[in-house]
């Protein structure tokens, strides 16, 4: 057994958690606009916007997945554009994995954030307005340090969530070794091939992880609701 | 001078209203600003800071803050708002509340030795009692020496010991800084006590304009002195009736005989006056 263990290829778990963090930090950058400007909307259009960014979470990622590889392939103008004038090709190939999840993931980062956003008394942006801070300001000197609960589970289910990606992943990346094939893949031909053990390793490995970061989440938010003491 | 002239369509509880207020305020003056919950008040306190839309004219200092439909942003009308539940920024401490506004070390320590806060001003708002945070939110509002300060019900949340020791503190900090206040109050005592001008709103009209003394005081003819309560309740007692009033935090007892007690109902606005002969006033507690 411990020499299954040692002899197991790791490359997959690598990738995965790289394609993780390079994904939760992309869409950090670009949900805290998107879901900051939701919150403040009081647009009739709103609805729309949101509908958008929520659709990843009902679309099954077979779905999802054959739109982004058809977008990025050299069949539509995107995947033309990208490679003919830019030289990056973006699928079978880890930027293409990066792309992909970001668009599978956006709800995960948007909404927590945008809920925390909205979930700030009225009256505190509103000082800010007056104490003569504009809303960029106002959004990382007041806005964005009262929602840490929030934005620890945007961050962290973002991330869990890339890890345990498999249909988009599969659809976009392929099963490249050490380029595409990711944790959640290489189990799926694990027991394509029958070879039980390793998959249960790898399962295994994969629900301690989750476990703790899930912990790790809860345990937070615990303590900081009880340092702050409820929003002021 | 502030000249204000707004309109605007409010959706009150009691269906569509227009508010329609025209009012100059002197410079350095306290207004206070009275009226029904839903005549429009918090409205006009939000329209003069920017932070809702109306359509009219508002001029102050020579400077026009709203003209027509274009609106000067709150961030560039420099004024001093404390709302009602203080509305604290819960990751700073106190004295960075401050500095939020303006980094003026100097200032933020001197308001906060007017108010007794000085030895708080590294803790953070959360650990603070409600009056000491609504300090706190009137010192903020202080910060960028203000051209107008404006305050929503800024006591009514608090007790009415501490309500009184507030009111004083309001009190100095307009003498020492002069800054002309719109403040919307319910409680006559508190207007009495801080304001120069009283103006009643009622579905979103001006009613009643004037000194403190003429709007609140509401006795008529040849009564002494009278009181507005609700009453809670009428009691018979063998051949009279006796109805209990809650006056302000007060409950009090009036003998009523069969005729009066008929027309009464728990609920009723009722007036408490008399005039046949001079109340005592006793001192029960030195200030």
């Amino acid at each position: 057994m411990f020499e299954k263990v040692m002899a197991l290829e790791f490359a997959p778990f690598l990738i995965s958690f790289k394609l993780a963090s390079i994904t939760t930090l992309i869409l950090f950058c670009i949900s805290l606009f998107l879901a900051w400007s939701l919150a403040q909307s009081r647009s009739r259009f709103k609805p729309i916007f949101e509908a958008i960014t929520a659709l990843p979470i009902v679309l099954p990622p077979s779905v999802l997945g054959f739109y982004i590889l058809y977008a990025l392939s050299f069949h539509s103008p995107i995947g033309r554009f990208f490679q003919d004038v830019l030289g990056i090709k973006l699928v079978f190939n880890f930027t293409g994995l990066v792309v992909a999840s970001c668009f599978y993931s956006l709800p995960f980062m948007v909404q927590p954030l945008q809920s925390g956003f909205e979930a700030l008394p009225k009256n505190m942006l509103e000082a800010s307005y007056i104490a003569g801070k504009s809303k960029i300001e106002t959004l990382f000197f007041v806005a964005l340090p009262n929602i840490k609960p929030a934005l620890m589970s945007a961050i962290i289910i973002t991330f869990a969530h890339t890890v345990g990606e498999f249909g988009v992943v599969l659809m976009v990346g392929g099963s490249i070794p050490g380029e595409t094939k990711v944790a959640s893949v290489a189990i799926y031909e694990m027991v394509e091939i029958m070879d039980y053990t390793s998959a249960h390793i790898y399962s295994g490995i994969m629900v301690f992880i989750s476990f703790v970061v899930l912990l790790c989440v809860y345990i937070f938010n615990r303590q900081e609701s009880h340092r702050l003491g409820g929003v002021v | 001078m502030i000249e204000i002239e707004v309109k605007k369509e409010l959706l009150g509880s009691l269906g569509k209203m227009d508010l329609d207020v025209n009012l100059t305020i002197e410079a350095q003056s306290f207004v206070a600003l009275s009226g029904q919950s839903g005549s429009g008040k918090t409205t006009l306190l939000r329209i003069l800071a920017g932070l809702e839309e109306a359509k009219g004219r508002i001029v102050v200092d020579n400077e026009v803050w709203l003209d027509g439909f274009k609106a000067l942003p709150p961030q560039k009308r420099g004024i001093g708002f404390v709302f009602q539940d203080y509305a604290l920024f819960p990751n700073m401490s106190i004295l960075d509340n401050l500095l939020f506004v303006r980094q003026d070390k100097a200032l933020a320590k001197e308001l906060l030795s007017m108010s007794e806060l000085l030895e708080l001003a590294h803790r953070k708002p959360a650990t603070l009692s409600g009056g000491q945070k609504q300090r706190v939110s009137l010192c903020r509002a202080m910060m960028n020496r203000p051209k107008l300060l404006l305050m929503d019900e800024p006591l009514s949340a608090l007790d009415p010991f501490m309500r009184n020791k507030l009111q004083q503190e309001i009190l100095s900090l307009h003498k020492t800084f002069g800054t002309t206040t719109i403040m919307v109050s319910h409680d006559p005592s508190e207007m009495y006590r801080l304001s120069s001008r009283v103006v009643v709103l009622s579905q979103g009209k001006i009613v009643q304009d004037g000194d403190a003394k003429s709007v609140l005081l509401r006795t008529q003819g040849s009564q002494k002195f009278s009181f507005e309560g609700e009453l809670l309740d009428v009691i018979k007692v063998d051949v009279i009736y006796i109805a209990i009033v809650a006056i302000g935090q007060q409950i009090v007892e009036v003998v009523l005989d069969a005729s009066e007690a008929l027309d009464l109902h728990v609920g009723d606005r009722v007036n408490i006056g008399t005039k046949a002969f001079a109340p005592i006033l006793q001192k029960w507690e030195k200030k």
